[in-house]
């Protein structure tokens, strides 16, 4: 189970995801799917995203977004199960559903960022 | 005092009670606002979460070429994943507002021994917020390579 010094590990990517996903997620979830589904903005051509996913400063961003939000969903997700539905009996399932989440995301995000263009 | 309880005899007993503690229900966190609110906050890491698959699948539609993502597109105007992501954008806003607004919470600033109101330590934030998010806008919308 987590020591204490992991616990402020973990701590730290939690942070840093929660301030990556306030800053990114919104615009990129209003523009790809809502507002681009709904037909209110222009789509951008596939061959426009293709370019833009093959530089690799995109990919660092998508990177870091993906992962770090992850590890922000894991560490919130893991205490609102604990306290919300009351189960720290549960710690070490829990801990490990959602961190191994988080890294099995990771792992995914590498692998279709490495091999995209 | 009673002289009942006071002339009841007394019980002592070798080991040390076990202390009272009252049973907290399952569903502690409905009827108080605030409460719902900490709830409700915290379970906007879901849609997060929702996104970020969301993203993953996108990346992976890309990668099968302009047939898969025509078809995942079609996919994401259906209605109900329109209305899935209708309420993730709902929850990851009030994710962004919560947690600028903590911020000066967690870190309190000083000025000549006042402290700085909350909605000007969070205001960086926001403006930072904007600008990222115009930035973001203007390279998947104006973007071009030449």
């Amino acid at each position: 189970m987590a020591k204490q010094s992991d616990e402020a590990f973990f701590w730290v990517l939690f942070s840093a995801g929660g301030v990556v996903a306030a800053l990114l997620i919104p615009v990129q979830l209003f523009l790809f799917f809502v507002a681009i589904p709904l037909g209110w903005i222009q789509p951008p051509s596939y061959d426009h995203l293709m370019a833009l996913v093959r530089l690799p400063l995109t990919r660092l961003y998508l990177f870091v977004l993906c992962s770090f939000s992850l590890f922000h969903w894991a560490h919130r997700f893991r205490y609102t199960l604990y306290d919300g539905l009351r189960v720290k009996h549960l710690n070490e399932i829990i801990f490990t559903l959602c961190y191994g989440g988080a890294v099995a995301g990771t792992v995914v995000a590498a692998y279709l960022l490495w091999t995209i263009a | 005092m009673t002289t009942e309880s006071n002339t009841r005899p007394v019980h002592y007993s070798e080991f040390h009670p076990r202390w009272y503690r009252r049973p907290v229900s399952v569903y502690w966190w409905i009827g108080q606002r605030q409460y719902l609110k900490f709830i409700l906050r915290e379970l906007s890491s879901v849609f997060v979460a929702t996104f970020v698959v969301e993203t993953l699948f996108q990346l992976n539609a890309l990668k099968g070429g302009p047939q898969a993502y025509a078809e995942f597109q079609k996919t994401l105007a259906s209605p109900l994943i329109i209305a899935l992501n209708l309420l993730c954008l709902l929850f990851v806003l009030f994710h962004t507002i919560t947690w600028f607004n903590l911020a000066p919470s967690a870190m309190p600033i000083r000025l000549g021994g006042q402290r700085v109101p909350t909605f000007l330590v969070a205001a960086p934030s926001y403006v930072m917020w904007a600008v990222i998010s115009a930035a973001v806008y203007w390279f998947v919308i104006s973007w071009s390579q030449t």
